[in-house]
């Protein structure tokens, strides 16, 4: 069985995830994500001393370009989805007291 | 004219004899939308007036000699996580509800250069995570076999589509089966190609690692030529590669003598079911029965891929999806106290439950502390994978496995119970985690009347292998039936 999900490493992962979940909802979440990590917890059954993580498949070399301004000014593009803009730019809540 | 039995390259080529007009096809495929999609639902946006727009633009191209392609004059749909330029692309998710990308996918551009005509975005599961399109937000699609039953995800809508006729072919995703899954539980034929043999550029990225782009369509042969138009090099993503062997249409064959399949004996045991192993072990006698060679052997890391690909997939998904906080695109929460308030109300109001549940476990196998128990650890697994893929395809040409352990299940079993559902992806996930090409074709019908596909799973950058294996066993087979979507289902 994996470590047990209390409520401090629940809120822990919710700050993380950005996500406020209440109640129910959060009870329900807490039981699915203890039951899958029971699940994943046979990763252990197998021995990977010695074995390199393996996270690109290929053995590729890094990928440089030389960095030269292709595009031209966007900006109506890139706010066109924007919840809200402001004077060419994105609005948030503010940030400074 | 027979459209029902005509694949899109023979509908292209009538269309290059002039036999029929690219105005003929698009009319063709929105007379069956208009008959279907009100049972299916296999789309969330259809752009009929610019299909109709754009076949005339196409038939003239064509005439003057512009779009030469094979696939010119087709009509495409496309899953709704690539970008259209100037169209909803919602991933299924309320968060991208009111999303109009300002730029074109990749394979957009090649799609339209080929000369092939859009005509809508299919419905999926919510950011491709599910397996049965009912992860959607705005509702599940139906299988057309039967109406009860799911498509399979999370393609699920464009592998409707082309099944229900509502479309010829059809772009999905394959995350950890996505594209094959689904292909299988809806009777169609679906490509998931070698990492990096397509450009995810503007693909909204669920696992970043995992993700390719792919064909669906009715056989191999129109798989394989949409998938060669799709295939190259493109600077935009830094993975996509320079593939130089990408006629993929060229090779198709008729023969599989003394072609080496191995099937991995962990595969057929007790969870695939009955109905499925039937259609498995048949087909593996009818390629026997033309020369093939099929060997049994042993997977031993086959109970390891469901819990690695979960907490790589869900590690990057809660990275990737980090993006949606309502400041630059998709919803914004209506009411809330701040910055981070503002954040955690959007992205808790926005995504569904099965997003918000893979996110919660990806910030979980990230987090410090857990990191290397649960992230590194799943990344030495996918190693250790890797490896036993790499000794099989010193064996064998071409690996066989189901795409599914079950056909279609029926709409409202598959939610309930999560953990069950993803147990259903073992035959698929292994091909993302190991950049591997997979094909699956139509094979059989079980007893219910619901579609059994073949998979097959070749080396990186086997794609001709798997395409020559797959055509002649479509031949060997004799053609598909098509769900008729006429008496009791409806």
């Amino acid at each position: 069985m994996a470590k047990e999900i209390n409520e401090e490493t629940m809120e822990n992962v919710c700050i993380l995830a950005k996500l406020s979940l209440e109640g129910a909802e959060r009870e329900k979440a807490r039981e699915e994500m203890q039951k899958m990590l029971d699940y994943v917890e046979k990763l252990k059954e197998l021995d990977t001393d010695g074995v390199e993580p393996l996270s690109h498949i290929f053995e590729e070399e890094n990928v440089f370009r030389e960095d030269v301004v292709v595009n031209g000014d966007e900006r109506e593009a890139i706010l066109y989805n924007a919840p809200k803009a402001k004077e060419g730019q994105f609005q948030v809540p503010r940030t400074i007291g | 004219m027979d459209f029902d039995t005509m694949t899109a390259l023979e509908a292209a080529e009538k269309i290059k004899q002039r036999q029929i007009s690219t105005t003929d096809l698009v009319k063709q495929v929105f007379d069956q939308i208009e008959k279907k999609e009100g049972k299916v639902h296999a789309y969330l946006d259809l752009y009929k007036k610019d299909a109709f727009a754009r076949a005339k633009e196409v038939q003239k191209g064509i005439e003057e000699g512009r779009y030469r392609g094979p696939l010119a004059g087709i009509p495409i749909a496309v899953k709704d996580n690539i970008c259209v330029k100037g169209k909803k692309t919602t991933c299924a998710s309320k968060i991208l509800g009111n999303f109009v990308p300002q730029y074109n996918a990749e394979v957009i551009h090649r799609i339209l250069d080929a000369g092939m005509i859009l005509i809508g975005k299919t419905n999926m599961d919510e950011f491709a995570m599910g397996s049965t399109t009912e992860t959607s937000a705005y509702g599940p699609t139906k299988n057309p076999w039967n109406l009860s039953h799911v498509p399979g995800g999370s393609s699920g809508g464009s592998c409707a589509a082309v099944a229900a006729g509502e479309a010829w072919l059809a772009l999905g995703s394959d995350t950890g089966g996505s594209i094959r899954q689904p292909s299988s539980f809806c009777g169609v034929t679906g490509i998931k190609p070698t990492y990096g043999t397509v450009s995810r550029y503007g693909l909204v990225a669920y696992a970043s690692s995992l993700d390719q782009i792919g064909p669906v369509g009715k056989d191999t042969a129109d798989c394989a030529a949409l998938l060669e138009i799709l295939s190259g090099k493109d600077e935009k993503d830094g993975t996509s590669l320079n593939r130089r062997d990408t006629g993929f249409s060229e090779e198709l064959s008729d023969t599989v003598m003394g072609v080496k399949f191995g099937v991995p004996l962990e595969y057929l045991s007790e969870g695939l079911s009955e109905p499925v192993k039937k259609a498995f072990m048949d087909a593996i006698k009818l390629l026997t029965a033309h020369g093939a060679i099929v060997d049994f052997f042993s997977m031993k890391t086959t109970e390891y891929v469901i819990p690695a690909y979960y907490i790589i997939a869900c590690a990057e998904a809660s990275s990737n999806l980090e993006r949606f906080d309502g400041v630059k695109y998709g919803f914004r929460a209506r009411d809330y106290e701040g910055l981070h308030d503002m954040y955690k109300k959007t992205r808790t109001e926005g995504f569904g439950e099965e997003v918000k549940r893979r996110i919660l476990l990806g910030s979980f196998v990230l987090s410090a502390g857990y990191y290397d128990a649960y992230y590194l650890k799943a990344l030495r697994t996918k190693a250790l994978i890797k490896k036993e893929f790499d000794q099989a395809f010193s064996d064998y040409d071409i690996l066989l496995a189901p795409a599914a352990p079950y056909t279609a299940p029926r709409i409202g079993e598959s939610l309930k119970d999560p953990l069950s559902m993803y147990l259903g992806d073992i035959y698929t996930v292994a091909v993302n985690l190991c950049g591997l090409p997979g094909i699956t074709v139509p094979c059989a019908l079980d007893v219910k009347g619901l579609p059994v596909g073949i998979q097959m799973i070749g080396n990186c950058f086997q794609e001709k292998k798997i395409l020559r294996a797959a055509s002649a066993f479509e031949k060997f087979r004799g053609a598909f039936p098509r769900p008729e979507m006429g008496g009791a289902c409806l």
